[in-house]
């Protein structure tokens, strides 16, 4: 065991720590020592002890416990009334800009995916001119650009009974109740527009022969509402979003800054007023100023170093927003995606996702026997090999009427328990089988049905059906081919969870105002709609539904009070200020020159962060992340190496202030994570399951949303609770048996 | 296995660049391309020299930031995958690997192997588009039923992820497959027939402006498309041009 | 639409390429079936049909509007063609330093504009040993094909017994009395024709004799004729025969290319169109290069 680890007995703490064991006790009890109880007797980990002798640095959830006010400082803007008018009445109250004064009005968006490009296309139709940027050398390579499965819609097109109530109440259930009910009620109302718009700009979804649009079903729910692209929906909404800006980029109505990265926002007389940004290819630091501010800059899933996530995804701009006074809310709500390619190697820089909709095919596994996971990870036995009744179809057996499409937290743990159990079946221990042998003997036969065809081999069936799986999901088994090696339609896939998408974010009002005024946050950026557990299909509908059809009316409601403000100065202190700040972090990041490359110590950080911040999480796991963060944080400041100059381009630049903030966040997330002592969708303390061990949610001290304010020091947050009501739904625990 | 790579150094877009030998070791097969890139950058910051720079992001396959040209081809030996996607298991042990990148003059070096792919969107900004509004009071999506033939060939054009594979390795630079893939997909489908015209002879003269060569259909684009965007497309396209030269 | 536009946009450039090319495919059947008379038809009979042959195209005014569209179109698919290649070259200023173009295209459709440069080189070339020589130049008169007359003893009777009438090889010209006595008489420097004596009466003409000029420039010996034989016939031979296979690796990418520039491409026909490109690539330069070699071999 190494050092970390080590337990201590209490009169060896009072060893080391020169006191006697009553004051030891004492602390203990006070809470300030975290200790557990080993058979009755305490034992400290020696990391909970460094902790207590670093309380400057260390957090502890009684010091946080002293500093909760029980009034959330902000108005969430709820409007009043019944949960289904909430939305048109609050559109039919809001203020307006009329067009003449729009054009004297400037706004900053920030990425371009499918919240920020929607942002930034609906705001310029609507006369604002916008300044979009994005860190990408074109704004249609945003990573929403990645999304596979597609978009839910609550369209009813395959009668099966699906309502907007319905799609709201499976986005509640499915986020575990811990989402805000009337703003996904508004999600789920302006779904169908959603449709209806991409498909007038030239969305090709998929379409059935008689011409309209078909539907496939996701994880989660009991109908079809999901509209899809082959896998490739995200891409095609995005290409969508993109063409609708490219339109305005053409009339002059959006200037586009490629390349360029946000690095701190600009606050004047407490409202957002600019940014900061790098031109990432000369590396000149800019002030851009705006009347408000429009972050769309995604999750921040690459705390965990491998995700799903792109290589420059990043929490930074958002971060810059936090430790200017946006409230971040549930961090520590994160989506460890169920099914995606298994790590290969330490050199692996990035997981790749395959779609949840191949769930709808495809059925998870693993062997029953012990000896035939050892034969398979030895290469003596195939897949294949294995007959039916010695595979445990763990998901179908454990939840027999959501059987493969439990919601994706349900099934990342569930893949975890069999894999913890020793049933992994690659050589890291770490896979499990989605096979589609079954499906593609349905197909098949289905289409040999069809096609009237009868005496034909198996092997003739086989092929027809895997002819319907390719036309189904043709560019993912080709990816996994590449990826792999070892083709799937003729041996299951191997998969593992990955982590994949971040709940929360940055805490906004029902305008999607953060708590900085004329701050505002779209999509996977802020925290809104999917409480502890997004749904399948959901993360482009919330994108989409926050850009096209939530922000171009909020937003007008804080800019009629501007109309006559007229341009915003970048000539200003605050504007010096804060170039000066990023110039200073900047040169002080290269003047470090140590020995590690960044990739070193973000590496380091995404270990931690999945070991201890991951699909399961405890107290004390915690707690050692938290240590260990600050730990490469220190190292980081004092031993990174960025080679080149600043004022060129220079990734390493950009990935080390990436990490920077990375570094900081991800203690917020173990911080959140330690102060939500309950189990709730994505987040699972092990201290709160059922003895079935499934997640066990405390809806008397956690129907709350904890929006973290920054206090000056990293990791001393000041955790401000909202809580949230339920008047439509009532709570109950999620099952999915 | 161990490799030597020649790649192209270039500090900044007026220097004059020049290739570079480097040794590299234990590289594993399951190691994507971009992956054994980060070997080598992580080596050579170590030892204190400059990385060298490439353009990558989400290294499946989709955003189509990667853009390197491997021994004489865009994306390397491999079909239909982009550079993250190519695996080093293509390689063998003792092999030498040039990498370039993207070649024309539309698309000016920037550093290293990155390239200046805006051209693209300008061509998108001349007309790459439906001109829609997003009020969200369009007619309901499946009031106009398309065929699904259409909806399908619609779609495959709208794959593509604008790389530029197709600029790089076509002989003269042309950037018709990229162009012929919005205007085939647009003009494929009913929202965007409407203005079908205005938007072939927009794109087409935006894309004659930024330097881009003349199509002479050697179809090595279609090839190196990690994306299979099909000849055919180009032929649309000159259709729908000749449609609007002649009845415009 | 601008009327620069119909030269100046890429694409409309690429109309004018492939509109011009399969133009000029049909220009080559035509020329290819008239000249196959070189070789498919023997001796003087050969000669003659052949001489007329020439002669028809030379002055035939339909013929002679389509031999202008040909000029146009080799004159206009050639600096089209230099136009492209131009723009082409400055697409890419720099180029790769490894390059497998290999991998991904046809060498013949990469190297289009050296093959058609070839082909112009041929076609100067071409013209300047036949084309140049019958109509051009007038440095020395071009030996006429004056055939022996086929005056039908029993042609038709017109008037009465004693006035037999000749006819011609033409039946646009009129018929002559028998006892009228035949003369040559030179209208021009070198175009003899066949009148009857002191009247205007044109029973006949001479011809050119393009056969005996082509025979003896691929090496058979034509003095009778007053066509020496060539020297170099050996390398003649060989150009022309190297020249047909430039052409037709140059039709081997342009001839299904030209379909697609003008965007006819569809699955159901494009195997046609390939198939038949290809088609057309091997047997019109093979039927084009066999008529010298044929010639050479056979005067040895």
């Amino acid at each position: 065991m190494d050092k970390k680890g080590q337990l201590l007995s209490i009169s060896q703490v009072a060893l080391i720590l020169n006191v006697s064991e009553k004051t030891v006790r004492r602390h203990i009890q006070s809470g300030k020592l975290i200790s557990k109880k080993i058979g009755g007797v305490h034992r400290i980990n020696k990391s909970d002890l460094d902790h207590f002798l670093n309380p400057e640095k260390s957090f502890s959830l009684n010091d946080l416990k002293a500093e909760i006010d029980n009034s959330f400082p902000r108005e969430n803007q709820e409007p009043d009334g019944p949960l289904v008018d909430k939305w048109s009445t609050h559109k039919s109250k809001i203020k307006l800009v009329n067009p003449a004064n729009k054009r004297l009005i400037d706004i900053i968006v920030v990425g371009s995916g499918l919240a920020g490009g929607a942002a930034s296309a609906s705001l310029a139709e609507l006369g604002y001119n916008v300044k979009t940027f994005c860190f990408q050398d074109s704004p249609r390579r945003a990573h929403s650009i990645a999304a596979q499965g597609g978009i839910n819609a609550a369209k009813n097109y395959q009668g099966d009974g699906d309502s907007v109530y319905r799609l709201f109440y499976d986005t509640i259930k499915g986020g575990d109740y811990r989402s805000r009910e009337s703003n996904v009620h508004r999600l789920a109302e302006v779904s169908a527009n959603i449709i209806d718009q991409c498909v007038a700009q030239g969305v090709p979804f998929a379409r059935e022969y008689g011409g309209l649009l078909d539907n496939r079903s996701f994880g989660g729910v009991l109908v079809s509402r999901t509209f899809y692209a082959k896998g490739q929906t995200g891409q095609q909404l995005l290409l969508g979003a993109y063409s609708a800006m490219s339109r305005q980029i053409g009339k002059g109505k959006i200037k586009m800054y490629s390349r360029h990265e946000m690095l701190d926002l600009v606050i004047v007389d407490g409202k957002a007023r600019g940014i900061i940004a790098r031109n990432l290819v000369t590396g000149e630091i800019q002030k851009h100023s705006a009347h408000a501010v429009v972050l769309g800059s995604g999750g921040y899933g690459n705390v965990f170093f491998l995700s799903t996530n792109a290589m420059g995804s990043n929490v930074t701009a958002a971060w810059k927003a936090h430790l200017k006074g946006a409230y971040m809310a549930n961090p520590c709500f994160t989506q460890i995606h169920p099914t995606c390619i298994p790590v290969s190697g330490d050199h692996q820089s990035k997981l790749t996702l395959m779609s949840e909709s191949l769930r709808n095919d495809g059925r998870i596994w693993v062997p029953k026997n012990m000896e035939d996971v050892l034969a398979i990870r030895e290469g003596k036995l195939k897949p294949t090999e294995i007959s039916a009744e010695n595979r445990d179809y763990y998901l179908e057996r454990r939840y027999p009427s959501f059987g493969n499409l439990v919601p994706r937290d349900v099934a990342s743990r569930a893949a975890k328990e069999r894999c913890d159990a020793g049933y992994g079946v690659n050589k890291t221990g770490e896979a499990v089988y989605l096979d589609f042998a079954s499906a593609i003997e349905r197909y098949g036969n289905e289409k040999a049905q069809v096609l009237n065809l009868d005496n034909l081999s198996k092997e003739e069936i086989l092929s027809l059906g895997r002819k319907v799986i390719e036309n189904k999901y043709g560019n993912l088994f080709q990816m996994y081919y590449k990826i792999v090696d070892d083709d799937p339609y003729f041996t299951p896939m191997q998969i593992y969870p990955a982590v994949h998408y971040t709940m929360g974010g940055l805490w906004v009002d029902y305008n999607l105002m953060s708590s900085i005024p004329g701050c505002y946050v779209a999509g996977e950026a802020n925290f809104s709609d999917h409480g502890a557990n997004r749904l399948g299909a959901s993360a482009l509908m919330q994108g989409l539904a926050d850009g096209y059809f939530v922000l171009p009316y909020t937003i007008g409601d804080y800019l009629a009070d501007d109309i006559r403000t007229g341009p915003i100065s970048t000539e200003t202190k605050e504007f010096d200020d804060a170039l000066e700040d990023v110039k200073s972090k900047i040169s002080k990041l290269m003047k470090i020159q140590g020995e590690r490359s960044v990739d070193y110590f973000h590496r380091k950080l995404g270990k931690v962060m999945w070991n201890n911040v991951g699909m399961a999480r405890n107290a004390e796991g915690l707690n050692t992340a938290i240590t260990e963060i600050q730990k490469i944080r220190t190292e980081f400041y004092s031993n990174v190496r960025i080679p080149g100059e600043s004022n060129e381009l220079n990734p390493e630049l950009e990935k080390a202030l990436r990490v920077a903030d990375f570094l900081e966040l991800g203690e917020l997330m173990a911080i959140d994570a330690l102060n939500r002592s309950e189990s709730c969708g994505g987040h699972f303390r092990e201290e709160s399951q059922t003895d079935e061990g499934e997640a066990l949610r405390d809806d008397e001290n956690f129907t709350y949303v904890a929006a973290w304010e920054y206090s000056g020091n990293p990791s001393k947050p000041k955790l401000n609770k909202e809580n949230l009501e339920y008047k439509n739904i009532k709570l109950v625990q999620r099952s999915y048996k | 296995m161990n490799l030597t790579l020649k790649i192209w150094r270039q500090k900044n877009p007026n220097e004059k660049g020049k290739i570079v030998s480097y040794p590299v070791k234990d590289i594993d097969g399951d190691m994507s391309f971009l992956e054994m890139m980060d070997v080598l950058n992580v080596e050579l910051i170590e030892k204190g020299e400059n990385p060298v720079a490439f353009d990558h992001d989400c290294r499946e396959g989709i955003c189509g930031m990667c853009s390197m040209y491997i021994n004489g081809e865009a994306h390397g030996p491999d079909r239909g995958v982009t550079t993250c996607q190519l695996h080093m298991r293509k390689f063998k042990d003792g092999d030498t690997i040039y990498i370039e990148p993207w070649r024309a003059k539309a698309f000016p070096i920037i550093k290293d192997l990155m390239v200046d792919r805006s051209a693209f969107d300008r061509v998108m900004n001349a007309g790459g588009f439906v001109s829609v509004n997003t009020s969200g009071n369009t007619i309901d999506a499946n009031a106009t039923p398309i065929p699904k033939e259409d909806a399908d060939k619609a779609f495959e054009a709208a794959t593509c992820i604008g790389c530029g594979a197709c600029v790089a390795s076509c002989k003269n630079a042309s950037a018709m497959l990229f162009v012929s893939a919005k205007v085939s997909q647009l003009a494929l489908l009913p929202q965007g027939k409407v203005e079908a015209k205005e938007r072939v002879i927009k794109m087409v003269n935006t894309m004659d402006e930024e330097g881009f060569g003349n199509c002479t259909n050697t179809g090595a684009c279609e090839v190196e498309c990690p994306k299979g965007i099909s000849l055919e497309n180009i032929a649309r396209m000159n259709r729908e041009y000749l449609k609007a030269m002649i009845l415009k | 639409m601008s009327k620069s536009a119909l030269l100046k946009s890429s694409i409309a450039k690429k109309y004018w390429m492939a509109l011009t090319g399969l133009f000029l495919c049909t220009f080559l059947i035509g020329h290819l079936i008239g000249n196959l008379q070189l070789i498919f038809m023997a001796g003087e009979e050969g000669r003659r049909a052949f001489n007329v042959y020439a002669y028809f195209m030379a002055h035939n005014p339909a013929i002679k509007i389509l031999s202008y569209l040909t000029y146009f179109s080799i004159l206009f698919h050639t600096i089209d063609g230099i136009m492209l290649t131009i723009k082409n070259k400055k697409s890419r200023p720099k180029g790769y330093a490894y390059n497998n173009a290999a991998a991904n295209s046809s060498s013949s459709s990469r190297n289009m504009a050296l093959l058609g440069s070839l082909i112009l080189v041929f076609i100067v070339m071409h013209m300047a040993n036949f084309w140049y020589k019958a109509k051009i130049d007038n440095s020395a008169p071009f030996p006429l094909h004056v055939y022996e007359l086929e005056l039908k003893q029993d042609g038709k009777k017109v008037r009465n017994d004693q006035t037999m009438y000749y006819f011609t090889h033409q039946p646009t010209l009129q018929p002559i009395p028998k006892n009228r006595k035949l003369v040559y008489r030179d209208t021009t420097n070198n175009i003899t024709d066949l009148y009857i004596k002191g009247t205007n009466i044109k029973i006949a003409e001479g011809y050119k004799d393009l056969h005996s000029l082509v025979f003896a420039f691929f090496g058979q010996d034509k003095s009778k004729y007053g066509f020496p034989k060539n020297e170099q016939a050996l390398y003649f031979t060989l150009f022309y025969i190297i020249s047909m296979l430039v052409l037709s690796f140059h039709l081997w990418h342009g001839f299904a290319s030209a379909f697609q520039s003008l965007g006819i491409n569809h699955s159901s026909y494009n195997k046609l169109i390939k198939s038949s490109g290809k088609l057309f690539a091997v047997l019109i330069p093979l039927g084009f290069a066999i008529i010298p070699l044929m010639i050479f071999l056979n005067q040895i």
